[in-house]
Formats: C-alpha cells, structure tokens, sequence
C-alpha cells in the first residue's frame, strides 16, 4: 500500500445514520435524550424553512447578502448543539444558523444581511463573532481564541467553520498549526459541500479528504457524514471533551452538500452542477434520514413538524418587522464606532456630518 | 532619570506594562528565551515566565490571527512583526480583521492590540527588511500607527500603544535602536498618541518628519542655522492620526515648509501632510510646501543605501530652496 493510500485510510467516513434512517453504528451513538432528539429536528425543520424563506425575502428585496444553508443542517445545528453556551463560535458567512441558535437574535441576523450595524451587535453573553467574510481569516482568530481560553482556565472551546474551498488557503493551515502547537481549545469545521461556488473539491487539491491536513498540523482528523446529524453531534462533542482534556484541537470534516445556489448574488449553480449530482445528494437530505429515525422511535409526527414550520414562518415575519423598524444609519453613527476615543480626524469629519444630519 | 538607548527604553516600556497588567502578553519570531532578534525583549520572559512572553511559529498570519483571538478572550496583545516588510503576510489581521473589530461589531467587541515592528535603512540589511511601508497602514481606517525617533518618545509612546485599547502599529527604525543615549525616566509616563514634537524651535521654515529623518533633519537644521535660516523641527510621533494643531501652527508662524520622510516619494504619509497644510494654512504660505522622499524605486540593494535614502544635505537643499522661492 502506498504512503498515501495508507494515510486515506485513517480517515474514513464516520457516520452513525444511513441514509435511511437505521443506526448503523450503535456504539457511537451520543447519549440524547428524547426531548433533545426532538430539539435537533426541530431546528432542523426551522432553520430549513428560514432559508426558504431567506431565499424569497432576498429576491423581494428585503434581504440583502444571503449564502444559502439548504442541505447543511446537520452539519451546522449538529455541531452547534454540541456545545457549551459560552463556547464562542467564529463563523464564516455561510454559518448564520450556528451563531442564532448561539444566541444572536434572528431580526440581528437580517440586519446584518441587509448591511446594517446593529446586526454585528451580538449581545452580551453570546460568544459568537460576526460572519467573516475573509475565507481564512476566521481560522487563525480561533486558534488565538482557544489558546486564550486557555490561558485563563476557561472550561470552553472555540469552534469555526470554513468549506472545501477554504482549506486551500494558507490562514486555514496557520490556524490548525498554531491551534497544534500551542494546544489550543479549539474545533475547526470544514463543510465540505462539494463546490467553492463553481469550483468542485477536486480542484482544490490532490488530497482525498480534507480531514487528513489534520496531519500537516500534527491534530486530531476526523471525516463525518455531514448529512447524519447525530454522526456530527458525536463527532464535535468529542473533540470537545478533548481539547478540554488538554488534548489538543481537532479538525473536522463534514461531507454536505448545498442544495441552493452559492449565494443569492446571481450564482447559478446548473452552470457546474449536474441534475445527477443534484439527485444523488437530494437521497441524502439530513431532515429525511433524521426523521424517518425520530418516526421509528415514535417521536415526531407531521402534526409536531407542521407546528415547527409555522412558528419559524411568524418568527421570521415578526423578525423582518422588527428589523423594518431599525433606524436608519448615520455617517455619525459610523464614525463613533471606529474608536474609543476618536483621533482628531473623525472628531472633525463628526461635527462636519452632524452638521449636515441636522439639515 | 537613566541614559538609555531607544531599544532599551522599548524594553523597559513592555516591563512596565507587563509588570503593571496580568493581561499583557508580549510574542512573536524569537522573542522569548531569545529576547528577540534586536534584543528588545531581553530577559522578559525570564522575569515574567513563559505565559506572557512567548514565542510563535514562523507565520506572520498566524500571529495576527493569535493577536485577535487572545484580544477577544481578555488579553493586551503586544505582537512583534521580526521586519515590516513581513507585513504583507499579515495585511490582513492588521488592517482588515483588528482596524475593524470595533467598527464592524457596532462597539461590541475591540481589538487592544499592539503591533512593534523594526524597519528603516542605514544599515545595510538584507531585502524586504528595511522598507517604509507605514504609508499602507496609515490608510487604513481603524488603525493608528506611532513612529518614535528618540528613546524618551519609544517609551511614553509604547506604553499608550499598549494601553489603548484599539490596535497600534509601533514602528521602530533600526538606525535608532542604538544609535545614541537619552534621558529616559524609570518610573512609568505615557505621551499622549496623535501629538507631535517640536524637537528645534524656528521661525524661517518648518520641517516636518517622523523616524529616523528626525535627526537627518536636525542635522540640516544646524547647518541651515550656519547660513542664517532658522528652521523649526517637527517631529510627528505619530503618522496617522496626524497633529494638525501642531503642524499648522508651525507653518503659520515660518511660512514656508517641507515635509521629510524616508520612504519613497510616492509612499509614506508625506503627501498627506502636504495636503492638510494646503488645506489649513494656504494663506500663511511664503512657498510651495516641497517634499524630501526617496525615489520611487524598491529599496535599494543594501549597497546602493547611501546613494538612496535621502540625508541632512537634501533637506538642507530642499529647505533653501523654499527659503529662497
């Protein structure tokens, strides 16, 4: 066997649900009681809806930017529901749904998809920073993140995401190996959904999984079903307890897929998808597999979906309302957010634009 | 009061601070066990442990990102860039991710990180260590950048970089570090960041400058004096925020001025300063306000240094030149 196919083989896929609802691997199932169960499907069920519903405010003009989330659920909800409520999480920009259920409340997260300051505003409390936009940068602030937790005793991680085409960056390297090196609290995701917009993984790199750069830092790697929600669980509740054990941080892996568009910015994803592709993935559908598990247990019916999906459509209309009702900004709000005390400059450019606000 | 050298008196200031602030960290390329490549953190780390001053893997990305993270977790980061032409690796966390915490969170969160970094020429380094590249930083919103010229500046001025509580580039030229002694106070003092120098009072023409051109333009200053010119030396301290207040008043009382930097003509902040004056003070104005700069090439092959960084005697030509306009 070569040195390469041997390395591939420590990183086979975990997963936990097949694809049609059966535990398949009994001894990693995560201890959940039955009113989490229900709790993780019915995020799942909610945070569906949101994006439906995110997709059709955006081309209504009542979002702005949007990175749709269809398809990633378990991905994103699983991992975040492993966590601790003061675990800080560095999203990137797709991951919106991980830093609401955190916390930040929905109308704030609207606000910062229409371009509005109150949307970075994350209440006290809630350990979660605004969506980076930078592909990368977010990994290098998690390992300085975890080490700090660290340093001051902290029983918590810090936990980011990034996709497939985001491990190519260099900041997603320097991240795992300064976390490596410094023994940092610290969960780094990679949501492999197959495509960094029209770019699939197979350009990105010659590696078979992402989850073996794990060894370039010398941390933990681990390949999930992206699509198992409780293999995602299991896996991010594990590296939890490691890396609260001093035992290092730990990349992993998640093998997803976005049903939408890359983002509702004129993305067409029939350009460099195939409906086969497509079809193959849609088999694979995380609220599918999860609920034929829950109906087996005799714990969900389509009476309790059907109440999940119409408390997310009031939320999201009262959450629009809310977010209607922002102020508009101003130049001067702009300019008192720069710094502490304001150089000489802004104090300038202040009185020049309050002037100008009171016309 | 004790003769330091401006090295010394960097050293003394992260001391104080590290002594005076359990959440000041001090890390970087070898500045640990080390004490780093000029010695500035020399014995820190024995002093403090190995908690607080620390030493990084080699990735200047990786540090800024570190930066960020301690920031956001209760920590005082001081980073160390070992040259400044290594900034470009680090570009983004400076001026992307750490000018803009504050701003982009709507004041929620802040980045209270300070950013030393050695650069300048005169003495002969390799390539890409010895670049002016605080023109880059001084664009970006959300950043200040500190530039001291003497060991009495460096110490004031990195203890406010390292108290303020939003990101601080802190540029220190290599000529300086030990180059000469000064009176430096041992107990702990802070200069107020954003605040110019007069370093040379004079009534003909200012001249205004920052680093190591500092004392270029001393130099010409005393050879201007020979001749009969008296020229005002301003030492701006800090390169962005600019001292309005004292530049203008500077130039309204000679009327006539130049504006010297190390960099290239087409970098540093020079043009900046030219225009504020343009803008403040046009009616005060005796002659055009001149610029002294390098060319606008790389920086030279550490041979060709002399022939390239502008010297005393340029900025006494270019401040005849305005007197005699």
């Amino acid at each position: 066997m070569s040195l390469i196919e041997q390395v591939e083989k420590q990183f086979e896929t975990f997963q936990i649900l097949s694809e049609d609802g059966k535990v398949v691997n009994e001894s990693a199932m995560p201890e959940l009681s039955d009113e989490e169960l229900q709790e993780l499907m019915t995020r799942m069920v909610y945070t569906r809806i949101w994006d439906q519903r995110a997709i059709s405010l955006n081309r209504q003009g009542r979002l702005g930017f949007y990175a749709p989330v269809a398809g990633q659920e378990a991905s994103m909800l699983g991992s975040q529901f492993a966590l601790d409520k003061e675990d800080w999480i560095l999203p990137g920009y797709r991951d919106i749904p991980q830093i609401v259920f955190h916390g930040l409340p929905l109308y704030q997260a609207f606000l910062y998809s229409r371009g509005h300051f109150q949307g970075g505003q994350i209440p006290e409390g809630v350990n979660v920073l605004m969506p980076q936009i930078i592909i990368g940068a977010q990994i290098i602030q998690a390992a300085g993140v975890g080490v700090g937790l660290k340093k001051k005793g902290k029983k918590n991680v810090a936990i980011t995401y990034t996709g497939d085409g985001g491990a190519s960056q260099g900041d997603f390297y320097e991240g795992l190996n300064f976390a490596g090196a410094y023994n940092a609290q610290t969960i780094f995701v990679v949501q492999n959904n197959r495509f960094a917009i029209s770019v699939p993984v197979e350009k990105q790199s010659a590696a078979k999984t992402i989850a073996q750069k794990a060894v370039a830092a010398g941390i933990e790697g681990i390949q999930v079903d992206g699509m198992d929600v409780l293999a995602v669980y299991s896996a991010v509740k594990q590296a939890r307890e490691r890396a609260l054990n001093g035992d290092g941080p730990t990349l992993i892996e998640t093998l997803t897929y976005r049903y939408g568009p890359h983002t509702m910015a004129g993305d067409d994803p029939t350009r460099y998808r195939t409906e086969d592709l497509d079809n193959e993935w849609t088999k694979k559908d995380p609220l599918v597999r999860f609920r034929t598990f829950l109906e087996g247990k005799g714990l969900w019916s389509e009476e309790q979906e059907n109440k999940v999906i119409d408390q997310a459509k009031e939320d999201i209309k009262a959450a629009i309302k809310k977010a209607d009702a922002a102020p508009k900004q101003k130049v001067t709000d702009l300019i008192g957010f720069m710094f502490e005390e304001l150089p000489h400059n802004l104090k300038e450019q202040l009185e020049e634009y309050k002037a100008k606000e009171s016309k | 009061m004790a003769q330091m050298t401006m090295i010394q008196a960097i050293t003394d200031a992260m001391r104080t601070e590290l002594k005076n602030n359990e959440n000041v960290v001090v890390f970087g390329e070898d500045v640990g066990q080390n004490g780093g490549v000029f010695r500035a953190t020399e014995g820190l780390q024995s002093e403090f442990g190995e908690d607080r001053v620390f030493d990084t893997p080699l990735a200047e990305s990786g540090i800024g990102g570190l930066a960020i993270g301690l920031g956001l977790t209760g920590f005082r980061p001081v980073m160390e860039i070992q040259f400044f032409g290594f900034v470009f690796e680090v570009m983004d966390s400076v001026v992307a991710q750490a000018a803009r915490m504050r701003y982009r969170s709507g004041g929620v969160y802040n980045s209270p990180i300070t950013i030393r970094s050695p650069f300048g020429g005169g003495v002969k380094t390799p390539e890409l260590h010895a670049d002016n590249l605080e023109g880059l930083v001084a664009q970006a919103p959300g950043v200040k950048v500190v530039i001291p010229s003497t060991p009495y500046d460096a110490k004031g001025l990195l203890i406010s970089a390292i108290r303020d509580n939003d990101p601080v580039v802190y540029l220190e030229h290599m000529k300086l570090y030990r180059s000469f002694r000064g009176e430096v106070p041992e107990e702990e003092y802070t200069i107020e960041i954003g605040k110019a120098d007069v370093k040379r009072e004079g009534k003909d023409v200012s001249i205004i400058t920052y680093g190591a051109m500092v004392h270029s333009s001393l130099k010409a200053a005393e050879e201007l004096e020979k001749e009969g010119i008296s020229a005002e030396v301003v030492d701006l301290r800090t390169v962005s925020p600019l001292d309005i207040d004292t530049i203008i008043a500077s130039v309204e009382k000679t009327g006539r001025a130049i504006v010297v930097q190390e960099a290239q003509k087409q970098a540093g902040v020079g043009a900046t300063v030219v225009a504020e004056i343009n803008d403040r003070a046009i009616l005060s104005l005796e002659a055009p306000v001149l610029r002294v700069a390098a060319p606008d090439t790389v920086f030279p092959f550490a041979a060709a240094e002399d022939v390239w960084l502008p010297d005393y005697k340029d900025i006494v030509e270019k401040a005849k030149t305005v007197y005699n306009f």
